[in-house]
C-alpha cells in the first residue's frame, strides 16, 4: 500500500487528504505541528471575539479521520531527505513516505523593521498567534482601565487581516491604530472609491486609520516589551501591542538550501509536483511557474487552497488533473460590510479598461464594475453591502458576455437575503445616464438563474 | 448609556426576584366564610337540579343530583375542621385540604358508592379553596405587584436593551463575548437561568395549589380582558406575551441590519400575541369554545379528543367552523405551504414554540448540539413523538366512534394521559423551555415536536425550499453552524457547494444573517435541482465529486 503523508493540516492538505481517501485506499498521514485536528484558520478572528469557541471552528469532528483512516500526527518536521524519502521530526523521530504533499502554509512578513521581534509585537495566522495574542491582552470582560494590559494596540499594514485584527482587538476595549502604507485601504487590491468606503466605515467603528504611513521602528521598554512605534515622519505612536499584518509569504524556511526549487514559495507545475519526483506543494506555499490567464503565481486565500488539494487528491490517484482555478473570485468582510468580487477589479492601472461605479446614498453599498472600453465585455465586478451569486457571474464571465447584458440581467445575480431592498434600477440608472445606453433591467427569473444552458 | 443599562439590569432581576418570591406574599386564612365561597354555588347548582326533577318526576335525576348535595355537604363539613390561620406556608394548607378530600373519596370507594365520588384533581381543588383564604398586600393591591413583577421586569429588559443601538456601534450582527459570557455559555448564570425555568415549568404546571401567589397579580388584565379572575394559564398567556414582547425588541435591535430577521420576528409576534392570547381570551369572554386557531394537530394534541369534539359540534355553527378549519390546517395548510415556502412558515413565522425560541431563546441558539450523534438521537425521538401522537388521535378517535374505551387492551384514557403528562407537559415545556441556557433554543421544536416532524418530512420530500450555498465562497469559518439553533452542520453542506435541504430546518435564517462571506440564502425554487447531491465547486474545472465520505 503506498503511503502518502501530507505536512500540514490546513485546508489545503486536509481536502487532499480526503480527496485521496475518496478514491484510494492509499495509507494516509497528516502531520502538523499546529493543532491536532484541522480547524478553520479563517475563523481565529471569532475565536477571540467570543463568537464561537476553538472546538466550533473544526469542520469536521474529532471521529471523523479515524472512521476514514487518516492518521493524525502533530509532529514539527525540521528536514526532508528526498533520496531516502524520509522526514526527520524536531522530536527525534522519521517517517518514511511514498508520496509527500507539502502544505505548509505561511507566515506574516516582516519586513526587518528594528524591534520587529520584541515581546508585544505578533502576526496572526497561526493558533499559536492565537493564543500568544490571549497572552499579550486582557480578557474578554475586563472593563477596569486599570486592569487593561493593552490601552492602545498599532497595526501595521493595511489589509483583510489587519482590518479583522482591529475589530477583534475593539471587542477588548483596546484602542487602535491603523498605519498604511498607501494612500487608501488595501491599496493593492481596491480602487479608491472602495478603499475610501471601507476607511470610513473603519473610522465609523473608531479606528484611528493613518493613510500613506509607515513603521520606522517599534521602541521597547526596560523590559524588552513594545512601549511605542515611530513613524517614518518622526510621530511616536505609545502602544502596548503591534499586529504584523503588512501580507504573508510562504512558510519554506525550513525547506530552503536543498534540492526543492524554491522561489518565494515552492515552485510548482500545473499538477502541482515540485522538481523533486513524488513531492507536491499546495495552497499557501505553493507558487504556479505558469499561472492560468489572470492568476497571479501566489493566491493566499482559502478556496485556492481547497482546490489545489482537490486537484492533487486527483493526481494522486490515477486520474492526472491539471490545476484550473478558473476565473478569479474572492470575498471578505470588513466589520460589517461584505465585499465579493467576481473576475477581476484592477485596484489602479485601467489599462484598456473602463469602470462604473455606483454608491447607495448610505455609503455603505457600492457596485464597481470594469469592462473592455473597445469590446465592452465584462472584465470584474466588485459588490459591497451587496451579495451576488457566484455561479451566475462565473457563466457570465465563461460566456464573455458585455457589460451592457450584465446590467440588463442584474437581478438574477442578486444573492441578498429576501426582504432585502433591491438595488438594480437605481445602478441601471446610473449606467444608463454615464453610458448613454437605454437598458431596462429584467426582473429575476427562476427559469434563467437554473438553466442548464 | 452603560449606566441606563445597568439600572435597567437591576430594576430586570427585581421584576423577576419580586415575581419569584409573590409565591410565599399571600396569607391564607380558612374560615367559614372561605369554605362556603367554594362549596355554596355547587350545592346550589345540585340544589336547583335536585328540584328541576323532583318536578319533572323524573326519580333517578332526582337521586343523582341528592347523592352529589350529600356528598359535597359531607365535604364541606370535613373541610371546616381545617379551619385556621396557615399563613404563607400553602403547602401546609394544601396537604391538609387534599388529605381530607382522600379521606373523603377514600371512605366512599370503599362502599362502591361511586356516583358521590368527587373527581376534582385534588391540587385544583386545593387551589380553589385556598383562593378565597388568601390575603395580604399583594392580594388587596394587585395592580401594584403586577407593576412590581411584570411592569419592572419588562421596562429593566427595555432599558438593558435599548443602549445597545448606540453601544453596538454600527447595524450589524456583533456575537461579541456570547461565548465568554457566564450567562450564555453554560456558565453559572446560564445553569441558575435553567434552574429556575425548570422549577417554575414544573410549578405552574403541576402545582396549580402552590402557585397563586403568581397568578394574583395578573387578576386585572385578566379582569380587563375576559371579566373574571385569572388562572394559571392567563399568567403563562401573559408572561408568554410579555417576554416575547420585549426580546422581540432586543431582536430588533439585534438585527436591524437584516430585515428576513425584522419581518420574521413582527409575524411570530403579532401570531402570539394575537392568535395565542387575545383571541382566545376574549372567546372565552364571549363564552365561547377557546380556539388558537393557529396551533396544529399533533402539536395541538387535544385536538381530537372527546371533550373537544364535544364542546365544538355542540357549538353550532363557529364549533363546526373550528373544526373544519382545524382539520384544513392540518390537511392542507401544512402540505401547501411547505411545499410553496417551507416549513418555516409555521415554525419560525407563526408558531407559538417557535415565537418563544426565536426571542426568548436566540441567546442560547448557539448552545445547540451540532454532533451527528445528536442528529441520530433527534431523528428518532421526533419521528417516535410523531408516532405516538398518531397512536393516541388513532386510539381516542376509534373510542370516540365506536364508544369502546378498550383498544388491543390498553385504554384510550392511559394513553391520552400519558401523553399528556409526558409529551405535552415534560417535553415540550419542563424540558423544551426550560433545557434553552444548557442546550440551546430548540429543545422542544428539534427533539419532540410532532408536528415539527410531520412538517419536515413534507419539507424534505416535497418542497420548493432551501438554503442555496453561492458557490465556492465558503471558507468553513462555521458561524453558521455553531449559531444554527437546530443543530444542522451547516457548514458540512455549505463547504461542499451543496445546498441544504434538512427536514429540522426550520428557516429562521440565521444561518445566512451570520455569514461573513454571503455564501447561504433561504429561498423558493424550483423543485428541480434543489438537491444536488454531487455539486461541483466553481473554479476547478475537470473535477467531478464523487458522492463524500459521510461523517
Amino acid at each position: 500500500m503506498s503511503h502518502t503523508v501530507i505536512i500540514g493540516n490546513g485546508i489545503s492538505g486536509v481536502t487532499a487528504a480526503r480527496h485521496i481517501r475518496k478514491r484510494s485506499d492509499d495509507r494516509i498521514t497528516i502531520i502538523s505541528a499546529e493543532t491536532d485536528h484541522f480547524f478553520s484558520r479563517t475563523a481565529l478572528m471569532y475565536i477571540y471575539m467570543g463568537h464561537m469557541t476553538y472546538e466550533n471552528t473544526k469542520p469536521f469532528e474529532d471521529h471523523f479521520w479515524s472512521k476514514n483512516r487518516i492518521d493524525l500526527m502533530r509532529e514539527y518536521v525540521s528536514t526532508i531527505d528526498y533520496a531516502k524519502k524520509t522526514l526527520q521530526f524536531s522530536s527525534g523521530g522519521t517517517l518514511a513516505y511514498d508520496k509527500l504533499i507539502l502544505a505548509v502554509g505561511s507566515k506574516p512578513n516582516k519586513f526587518g523593521w528594528p524591534g520587529q521581534d520584541l515581546d508585544g509585537v505578533q502576526g496572526l495566522y497561526s493558533y499559536q498567534d492565537l493564543e500568544l495574542l490571549e497572552k499579550n491582552t486582557h480578557g474578554p470582560l475586563v472593563k477596569d482601565p486599570a486592569k487593561k494590559k493593552v490601552k492602545r494596540a498599532v497595526l501595521v499594514g493595511g489589509g483583510l487581516i489587519g482590518v479583522e485584527f482591529a475589530e477583534m482587538l475593539l471587542t477588548r476595549g483596546i484602542e487602535v491604530t491603523f498605519l498604511v502604507r498607501e494612500d487608501r485601504f488595501w491599496g493593492n487590491v481596491l480602487p479608491k472609491e472602495e478603499g475610501e468606503l471601507v476607511a470610513r466605515h473603519m473610522i465609523e467603528h473608531h479606528v484611528d486609520l493613518r493613510l500613506n504611513t509607515e513603521l520606522a521602528e517599534v521602541i521597547p521598554d526596560e523590559n524588552g516589551r513594545a512601549k511605542a512605534i515611530k513613524t517614518k515622519d518622526g510621530e511616536t505612536i505609545e502602544c502596548q501591542l503591534v499586529g504584523l499584518t503588512a501580507g504573508v509569504s510562504p512558510n519554506v524556511a525550513f525547506l530552503k538550501g536543498g534540492e526543492l526549487e524554491i522561489d518565494r514559495g515552492i515552485l510548482v507545475d500545473e499538477y502541482l509536483k515540485t522538481n523533486i519526483p513524488d513531492v507536491y506543494a499546495i495552497g499557501d506555499c505553493a507558487q504556479m511557474r505558469n499561472p492560468s490567464k489572470g492568476r497571479r503565481p501566489l493566491e493566499q486565500v482559502w478556496y485556492t487552497g481547497r482546490m489545489m488539494g482537490e486537484t492533487v487528491g486527483a493526481t494522486l490517484t490515477g486520474t492526472p488533473t491539471p490545476y484550473k482555478p478558473g476565473y478569479w473570485f474572492n470575498s471578505a468582510k470588513f466589520f460589517d460590510i461584505e465585499y465579493q468580487t467576481y473576475g477581476t477589479v484592477p485596484a489602479r492601472d485601467l489599462d484598456g479598461l473602463s469602470e462604473f461605479y455606483w454608491e447607495h446614498p448610505d455609503g455603505k453599498i457600492c457596485i464597481k464594475i470594469v469592462f473592455e472600453t473597445a469590446t465592452r465585455r465584462f472584465h470584474g465586478i466588485n459588490t459591497f453591502g451587496i451579495r451576488m451569486l457566484h455561479e451566475r457571474f462565473d457563466k457570465w464571465l465563461n460566456e464573455e458576455r458585455s457589460v451592457d447584458h450584465i446590467m440588463e440581467y442584474l437581478a438574477d445575480a442578486n444573492f441578498d437575503p429576501e426582504f432585502y431592498r433591491t438595488h438594480e434600477k437605481a445602478v441601471v440608472n446610473k449606467f444608463n445616464a454615464e453610458q448613454g445606453t437605454a437598458i431596462v433591467p429584467k426582473k429575476r427569473s427562476w427559469k434563467r438563474i437554473f438553466s442548464k444552458a | 448609556m452603560k449606566s441606563i443599562k445597568r439600572i435597567g439590569l437591576i430594576l430586570l432581576i427585581a421584576g423577576i426576584s419580586i415575581f419569584t418570591f409573590s409565591l410565599i406574599f399571600p396569607s391564607y386564612e380558612i374560615t367559614d366564610y372561605t369554605v362556603n365561597q367554594h362549596f355554596d354555588p355547587i350545592i346550589d347548582g345540585y340544589q336547583i337540579d335536585l328540584k328541576k326533577a323532583a318536578e319533572e318526576g323524573d326519580t333517578s335525576a332526582v337521586t343523582q343530583a341528592k347523592i352529589k348535595v350529600d356528598s359535597y355537604s359531607a365535604l364541606r363539613d370535613r373541610l371546616l375542621t381545617t379551619k385556621g390561620d396557615y399563613g404563607v406556608n400553602f403547602v401546609a394548607l394544601s396537604s391538609a385540604i387534599r388529605t381530607q378530600l382522600n379521606e373523603h373519596n377514600e371512605a366512599l370507594k370503599a362502599e362502591s358508592n361511586w356516583d358521590a365520588v368527587i373527581w376534582d384533581a385534588p391540587r385544583d381543588f386545593a387551589a380553589s379553596m385556598m383562593r378565597p383564604a388568601a390575603t395580604g398586600p399583594s392580594v388587596e393591591m394587585k395592580g401594584l405587584f403586577l407593576f412590581l413583577t411584570f411592569g419592572l421586569a419588562m421596562i429593566g429588559g427595555l432599558m438593558y436593551i435599548l443602549p445597545n443601538v448606540v453601544l453596538m456601534g454600527p447595524p450589524g450582527i456583533k456575537n461579541h463575548h456570547v461565548f465568554h459570557e457566564k450567562a450564555t455559555n453554560r456558565g453559572w448564570i446560564g445553569w441558575l437561568v435553567f434552574v429556575w425555568l425548570v422549577s417554575f415549568y414544573i410549578l405552574l404546571y403541576f402545582f396549580p395549589d402552590y402557585t397563586l401567589g403568581w397568578v394574583f397579580p395578573t387578576d386585572p388584565a385578566s379582569q380587563f380582558l375576559k371579566n373574571q379572575d385569572a388562572s394559571r394559564w392567563f399568567l403563562y398567556g401573559l408572561m408568554y406575551c410579555s417576554v416575547m414582547t420585549v426580546m422581540a425588541i432586543r431582536m430588533y435591535v439585534k438585527y436591524r441590519n437584516n430585515r428576513y430577521q425584522i419581518v420574521r420576528t413582527s409575524s411570530v409576534l403579532f401570531f402570539q400575541v394575537a392568535f395565542a392570547f387575545l383571541i382566545p381570551e376574549l372567546l372565552t369572554r364571549f363564552n365561547r369554545p377557546s380556539m388558537d386557531f393557529k396551533n396544529i394537530w399533533p402539536l395541538d394534541y387535544d385536538f381530537f379528543f372527546n371533550w373537544n369534539l364535544d364542546q365544538l359540534i355542540a357549538e353550532g355553527t363557529l364549533g363546526v367552523f373550528m373544526l373544519v378549519w382545524g382539520i384544513a390546517l392540518i390537511v392542507v395548510a401544512v402540505p401547501v405551504f411547505v411545499y410553496f415556502f417551507g416549513k418555516r412558515w409555521y415554525c419560525s413565522w407563526v408558531c407559538g414554540c417557535g415565537g418563544l425560541a426565536e426571542t426568548l431563546g436566540d441567546p442560547y441558539r448557539q448552545l445547540s448540539d451540532k454532533s451527528v450523534k445528536a442528529w441520530k438521537i433527534e431523528r428518532y425521538l421526533i419521528h417516535g413523538v410523531l408516532v405516538f401522537a398518531i397512536f393516541m388521535t388513532g386510539v381516542t378517535l376509534y373510542t370516540y366512534f365506536s364508544g369502546v374505551s378498550q383498544v388491543a387492551g390498553v385504554d384510550t384514557y392511559d394513553v391520552q394521559k400519558t401523553y399528556g403528562f409526558l409529551i405535552g407537559s415534560v417535553f415540550s415545556g419542563v424540558i423544551g423551555t426550560g433545557f434553552y441556557p444548557v442546550m440551546g433554543s430548540r429543545v422542544w421544536c428539534r427533539f419532540g415536536c410532532p408536528l415539527a416532524a410531520y412538517l419536515g418530512l413534507v419539507q424534505r420530500f416535497k418542497s420548493r425550499f432551501r438554503i442555496t450555498t453561492n458557490g465556492g465562497q465558503c471558507i468553513s469559518c462555521g458561524n453558521c453552524s455553531t449559531y444554527c439553533e437546530m443543530g444542522i452542520d451547516v457548514r458540512w453542506y455549505a463547504q461542499r457547494g451543496q445546498n441544504i435541504v434538512r427536514s429540522s430546518c426550520v428557516g429562521c435564517g440565521i444561518c445566512s444573517a451570520v455569514c461573513p462571506r454571503g455564501v447561504l440564502k433561504l429561498e423558493n425554487g424550483p423543485e428541480e435541482g434543489r438537491i444536488n447531491d454531487n455539486p461541483i465547486i466553481i473554479g476547478k474545472e475537470g473535477i467531478q465529486l464523487s458522492t463524500d465520505v459521510t461523517k
